[in-house]
């Protein structure tokens, strides 16, 4: 109860500055739809080409806009040294941990859901199996959320941190994108019925590195 | 012992050489070309094993009971050689590649699974070398390691899913597959044990190159701290 | 029991040795001043008290908690008051306080009386963006005394604070001990500090040079 209780209060105060600042909303968001708009550029949107990789480039998308999710949700902490203020409270890391993995998710579905709508105007895409679609999307965040967050403090405070986050964040997410690419495929053009199996794959994901984190992230957090 | 490992080493990779150039005969379908599994093989089997002693030692070094700088040590080693052998295998397998497939790269299950795993631990090597309090920064590797570790069967599952379900003209033709028996065999043999052993040697040089480098810290340490207390009094650092 | 009990303990900042040998015990009920030059390894030595860094080697104990095993149990007993405010900027001075006194698990009316008593009152729906220099150093004060600590580490709460914003440190501070407060101090303002204190040490080159000086 208390470790529910202490990761709500962690993720409404990222939540509610994130209202405040706008950085989601005005930054991140805008940044993924000029991104979807190159990918035309680079993809004749004539050839029908953009239809059927619609779900590679909007998760591809979406990793570029959580590195700058991640890499927000922990510059916050280090402005003013708020990470200590944090720790002097006594909190439980693994509190901290689902307080920001959950902030930083509730991000990305909010970007997930205006980026799509970017896409599925912009390229043409149908969406013939929307139940598909709710259930990957979620399982896929809370995967990029549960990561971005262990890796986030790891590069936290480290001074090569822009550049690191992004070497090591992605290579792990790889499957996240393989898999929500395709439940997303078989969600929009393609059967509905193909995607489950990757639903299952990104649920696997997202429990296991949650557990992982609820775990590791505390020793990280207060680094000893 | 390191110099004894040593020794097999030079002799094994000498073995390799005589055997893998010249005792075994040419595949009868690939030609030539199947000598590069006699470092392709042994190379891959490497990374993988460098990468779960690195697993291994990182779990034993989060582990109190068993926590000691060894492990980070071991960790750090065996991931840096692991690296080395993930690259030659894609090296390697690229270059059998290009005349047996007729291409550079294919997305096969294995080789995309091999090249993830390069730019894992490519990303743990990095996060490595960012120094820190010795028992801090261990905990910090070890956790990271073992974050790129569990990742890897995922990766693999979910790319070999992938591949199989949607496999279009493969280039994968079961006729070129090598049929490997007897000197072929044994040629392989020899070329894992080599390797092994070259892996053996390097780990024990690179582990004590990274004790010297400890002791190096430790001794400015001393100096540094002789230097700050013993420093003229209102001296400002 | 000593609150702070520090033997031999050496301190890295990376590679450097910012505290190389300290020995320090702090009483029940110190106000206890540190000062010395910057670089002396001051504010080290405060952040290794509130467990927030690890210490290398010695022996540390916090409350009677060995900060080699436990860095983490002793702080909802202590609070510190850094160079920055430890506040989000997005967030009011209200809201801030707010955080920290739900995050330190405390319930009461403790956020309204520190208010009152930093003087922030009037500007408790003020942006952290938008404080003035001198009103963060009021507002980490703020900040620190809303966990009601029995350990208060101040370092260098002077900088930046105008006339009024001192009046109100001492306050805090010379009420301290009826409070059941100990204090550590460091600060350059010695004459004002030393009013204040009842005892004195110097810090230099990451050691404790002058334990002898005694106030009271």
């Amino acid at each position: 109860m208390r470790l529910w209780r202490e990761a709500s209060l962690v993720a409404g105060k990222d939540l509610r500055i994130e209202a405040r600042s706008r950085i989601a909303l005005g930054q991140i968001l805008p940044f993924g739809i000029i991104v979807v708009i190159l990918f035309a550029f680079a993809l004749d949107p004539d050839s029908g080409l953009l239809t059927r990789v619609a779900p590679g480039l909007f998760w591809v998308t979406v990793l570029l806009a959580a590195l700058l999710a991640v890499g927000r949700a922990f510059a916050v902490e280090e402005k003013s040294n708020a990470r200590d203020g944090l720790r002097l409270t006594g909190l439980d890391g693994s509190a901290v941990f689902l307080g920001k993995m959950a902030a930083i998710a509730a991000e990305l579905l909010f970007l997930e859901i205006l980026l799509g709508t970017a896409v599925v105007i912009l390229y043409g895409v149908e969406v013939n199996g929307l139940l598909v679609l709710l259930a990957a999307a979620p399982a896929a965040t809370l995967g990029i959320a549960s990561t971005g967050t262990l890796y986030g403090v790891l590069a936290a405070g480290l001074r090569s941190r822009e550049t690191l986050l992004p070497l090591l964040l992605l290579p792990v997410l790889a499957p996240v994108l393989l898999g929500a690419t395709r439940a997303f495929e078989g969600g929009l053009e393609g059967a509905p019925s193909d995607a489950w199996p990757w639903v299952g794959l990104l649920w696997i994901f997202a429990t296991f590195y949650t557990a992982f984190g609820v775990l590791a992230f505390g020793t990280l957090w207060e680094n000893d | 012992m390191g110099r004894v490992i040593g020794v097999g080493a030079v002799i094994g990779v000498v073995a390799l050489c005589l055997f893998g150039l010249w005792g075994a005969p040419p595949d009868d379908r690939q030609g030539e070309a199947m000598r590069l599994l006699y470092l392709h093989v042994p190379s891959a089997w490497l990374a993988y094993f460098a990468f779960l002693v690195t697993a291994i030692a990182s779990a034993l070094f989060l582990w109190p009971r068993t926590r000691s700088i060894v492990w980070d040590r071991v960790a750090g080693a065996s991931a840096e050689l692991g690296v080395i052998f993930t690259g030659l295998t894609l090296v390697v397998g690229s270059l059998w590649g290009r005349p047996i497939w007729g291409v550079w790269w294919a997305w096969d299950a294995r080789l995309v699974t091999t090249a993830v795993l390069f730019f894992l631990y490519l990303g743990y090597l990095a996060l490595r070398r960012v120094p820190g309090e010795p028992v801090a920064s261990g905990k910090r590797n070890a956790i990271a390691a073992l974050i790129a570790f569990v990742d890897v069967p995922i990766v693999h599952f979910s790319v070999e899913w992938w591949r199989t379900l949607h496999q279009k003209a493969t280039v994968f033709n079961p006729e070129l597959s090598a049929r490997i028996e007897g000197v072929q065999a044994l040629t392989l043999w020899i070329a894992v044990l080599a390797f092994t052993l070259v892996y053996v040697y390097l780990l024990d040089r690179r582990y004590r190159l990274a004790v010297i480098d400890d002791a190096l810290a430790g001794q400015a340490l001393a100096r540094a701290i002789r230097t700050r207390t013993g420093g003229n009094p209102g001296e400002t650092t | 029991m000593p609150l702070v009990e520090f033997h031999s303990v050496v301190c890295l900042l990376g590679t450097f040795p910012a505290l190389a040998g300290v020995d320090l015990q702090v009483e029940p009920l110190d106000v206890l001043l540190l000062e010395g030059p910057n670089g002396a390894g001051k504010t080290t030595l405060l952040r290794l008290m509130a467990g927030l860094i690890p210490p290398h080697s010695g022996e540390a104990r916090v409350f009677g908690v060995d900060l080699f095993k436990d860095r983490r149990s002793a702080r909802h007993r202590l609070a510190l008051v850094g160079h920055e405010t430890y506040c989000y900027d997005d967030l009011t001075v209200m809201e801030n306080l707010q955080f920290t006194f739900k995050a330190s698990a405390l319930t009461g009316t403790g956020i309204s009386e520190v208010l009152e008593r930093t003087g922030l009152g009037a500007l408790a729906a003020v942006r952290h963006a938008h404080l003035s220099a001198g009103q963060r150093r009021r507002l980490a004060l703020a900040n620190a005394l809303v966990r009601d600590p029995e350990l208060l580490l101040l370092d260098e709460p002077h900088a930046g604070l105008d006339e009024e914003g001192r009046a109100c440190l001492h306050e805090i501070i010379s009420s301290a001990p009826s409070e059941g407060r100990t204090v550590v101090l460091a600060s350059h303002e010695l004459e004002l500090s030393r009013q204040l204190a009842s005892r004195e040490v110097r810090v230099q080159s990451g050691t404790i040079v002058d334990c002898a000086r005694e106030n009271l």
